[in-house]
């Protein structure tokens, strides 16, 4: 292509291929996998971020801390379920959470665009004041920006948080063993739907909501009663499958799981046939999947299973002694297939 | 689920993979049209279910493998035009051009939007009269009513600045192409049931007795699959060439008639260039004289462009069924779906991309190229 001489050709990323930005570089599938390991984690290296995890974990004095950021960039703000606000608190207290701390501060920047109405961000506002208090976390920074009329999306949100861990344990995929077992904390894709549904003026039967919800209630409660969590991973952009992959890559060993045991609703699976899409890769905002030793399996579900609103825990397989680092799922009528990430986003499909 | 759920039941599989085993005595070979029955039997396993006589060989039915490179480089170069909205399902953007695919247009500015229906681009262009809007008409029988109902209802409502880029594609002439060719080793077929929802199965009877090969109108689900195996296999174990409905759930044997009424007064039957196989005569639909003041490639003057297959893609010989994917040196290497060769890597249904995305441990654990009930 003409563009290539035009770049250095050292560059990580194909970029003869991707001279451009696509949307799918931020799909959580493969290619934003890969801009995110080729370019960032390469170049800012450090042993906290090439752990790969949600958030940096690190000493300072006695205390152990847990540091996180995410940006929030959803269409349409307002969905069934929540808005941005929801989840610019949520999905930072999530990370925070699935590194096993206790989230305590977060930071918030607003990127406005001129023109957006005053009624929608006090809207957000109260929402993000609300979710706070649920998620027990205090707004104790922040910033705003105003931009030009056509050169933000009404509004963007950005929230850094901060938690304190107050275990020994190494939450990471690098801790999970042979014969782990595998714990999901509900049924998949209700957030992904919500959006699509919203966004494409989509209608169903019953009005799909967003599953996006606090986590780190449930977390803290599990290291509390000395469940010894080896890994967690909430199952946002990319869904179970990328999670799962991510993790099965990063500890080495083969993840089996059974296409039975995965919770779907009727109303998610019933949109996923029309659309064309498989719920493994749609974004959820309030489930993680947990790996725990096998022996304190049974208790992490009794121990999750009340906390969790609306949602039904289950065991949904086992780490293989092989190490394949493969995602092999066990499909419904019995026979074995590889889990892998998508290259982009999913797209529905022609017939 | 109604309707899913049965049809994904582990014990009814099973019953059928006993019933296939028992009435297999020899090497058959057998092809599923459609892409959408290659992604279940792949994402199931149905065919790792199937005794080791059994190959199963993926046919030409995926809408967006087919699409010949041309086609790409038409709508490419639409819907970079300035003051062009272009409309297209979801999984068209990610096909590779002769130098780029749709979303890298939308990525350099372009107005490209995924639409649901047809209909919806048609309501976009009444929203932008200011605007031309464009939708790709990709596919099969199983959408061309839908397509056909869009133009239709832009010429009633007067909307000027609505077109189509039109890439029918039909499944008879496609299996006769590949029972035509020497180097054929299909016995016996399912045909798409969504297909065949629309048009019925009466085309296909001449096919069954000119070329002596069964052919089963088959459903998607795995125990519909399974079922159309067992049909077709039983038939050839029998010597038995005949057109049977397995998916009798959706599938009249007339079709749906005001369907194909609809697709009659809109289209008329042409040749079509098919990615990787070349031009069949009779293979394709085109916009009647009724309607050709809707098409794109007239409006747009796009009608002169030609374009060659990269010559290492074997796209050609897996949507004809001679080879398999994994058994092309560049699957899995050179060619995967962020760097795709050729569409089958690209497209949901597509065989290669369905071999890359379920398949590639047994590629490990096997022998690539030992191809049956891999």
């Amino acid at each position: 292509m003409k563009a290539k001489t035009s770049f250095n050709p050292v560059c990580p990323i194909p970029i003869s291929e991707y001279p451009n930005v696509l949307l799918a570089h931020g799909g959580g599938g493969k290619l934003m996998h890969n801009l995110i390991g080729d370019m960032f984690v390469k170049e800012f290296e450090n042993p906290l971020l090439s752990a790969m995890h949600d958030g940096a974990v690190f000493g300072v004095g006695k205390e152990r801390l847990a540091f996180t950021t995410d940006s929030y960039v959803v269409d349409p703000l307002f969905f069934p379920g929540g808005n941005i606000g929801t989840l610019a608190v949520n999905g930072t207290v999530n990370d925070l959470a699935m590194c096993g701390a206790k989230p305590l501060y977060l930071s918030v920047g607003f990127i406005l665009e001129e023109g957006f109405g005053m009624e929608n961000l006090w809207r957000i506002v109260q929402t993000m004041k609300s979710e706070a208090v649920k998620a027990g976390v205090q707004l104790v920074t922040g910033d705003t920006k105003v931009v030009d009329r056509g050169k933000g999306d009404g509004i963007f949100i950005n929230t850094a948080g901060v938690g304190v861990v107050e275990h020994d344990l190494e939450i990471s995929p690098a801790s999970v063993q042979a014969g782990d077992a595998i714990l999901l904390s509900g049924d998949l894709g209700r957030h992904g739907i919500a959006i699509m549904a919203a966004r494409e003026g989509l209608e169903f039967e019953t009005e799909i909501e967003s599953d996006c919800a606090p986590l780190a209630p449930v977390i803290m409660k599990l290291i509390d009663e000395g469940i010894e969590i080896r890994c967690l991973r909430d199952l946002t952009r990319g869904g179970l499958a990328s999670a799962l992959v991510e993790i099965a890559e990063g500890c080495g060993h083969e993840i089996n799981i059974e296409e039975n045991a995965i919770a779907v609703r009727e109303d998610v699976r019933g949109a996923c046939e029309i659309l064309g899409f498989d719920p493994m890769y749609l974004a959820n905002e309030g489930r993680f999947v947990l790996f725990v030793a096998e022996t304190d399996a049974e208790h992490a579900l009794e121990i999750m299973n009340p906390m969790l609103v609306d949602s039904v825990p289950s065991k949904i397989g086992r780490v293989s002694e092989s190490n394949s680092g493969d995602v092999i799922l066990k499909s419904r009528i019995g026979a074995n297939r590889i889990v892998d990430m998508f290259t982009g986003e999913q797209l529905p499909r022609i017939c | 689920m109604k309707y899913i759920d049965e049809y994904r039941d582990a014990e009814a599989a099973e019953k059928l993979r006993k019933a296939i085993n028992a009435v297999t005595t020899r090497e058959w070979t057998l092809m599923e049209v459609c892409g959408g029955q290659t992604h279940a039997i792949v994402k199931f396993g149905i065919d790792e279910l199937l005794p080791d006589e059994i190959r199963l060989v993926h046919g030409p039915g995926c809408p967006v493998c087919v699409t010949p490179l041309e086609l790409i480089d038409k709508a490419i170069a639409i819907a970079s035009k300035p003051n062009v909205v272009f409309c297209s399902f979801g999984d068209m953007l990610r096909v590779p051009g002769s130098e780029k695919d749709l979303l890298m247009v939308k990525a350099a500015g372009g107005d490209i939007r995924i639409v649901y229906s047809p209909l919806d681009a048609v309501k976009i262009a009444r929203n932008n009269p200011e605007k031309e809007v464009v939708f790709f008409a990709v596919g099969f029988e199983t959408t061309a009513p839908a397509n056909a109902m869009a133009v239709r209802q832009a010429k009633e409502l007067g909307v000027k600045n609505f077109s189509i880029l039109v890439s029918h594609v039909l499944v008879p002439p496609a299996i006769e192409a590949i029972l035509s060719s020497p180097q054929c080793l299909v016995q016996g077929f399912l045909a798409a049931g969504h297909v065949c929802t629309v048009m019925g199965y009466e085309e296909y009877a001449p096919l069954a007795e000119k070329y002596g090969v069964p052919i089963v109108v088959t459903g998607f689900e795995p125990v519909d699959i399974l079922q159309g195996i067992y049909m077709c296999v039983k038939q050839l174990e029998e010597g038995r060439a005949e057109v049977e409905n397995q998916y009798a759930r959706s599938v009249r044997k007339e079709g749906n008639l005001p369907a194909m009424d609809l697709i009659r007064e809109v289209f008329r039957i042409v040749p079509r260039k098919w990615r990787g196989v070349g031009e069949i005569p009779e293979s394709g639909l085109g916009l009647t004289e009724e309607y050709a003041g809707f098409d794109a490639e007239v409006r747009f003057t796009v009608s002169h462009y030609t374009a060659e297959e990269p010559e290492e893609c074997i796209s050609g010989l897996v949507l004809q069924g001679i080879k398999k994917p994994n058994e092309c040196p560049a699957f899995g290497t050179r060619c995967t779906p962020e760097h795709p060769f050729g569409a089958t890597m690209v497209s949901n249904e597509g065989a290669c991309a369905a071999y890359y995305r379920y398949r590639r441990h047994s590629a490990k654990k096997k022998t690539v190229g030992e191809s049956a009930g891999v």
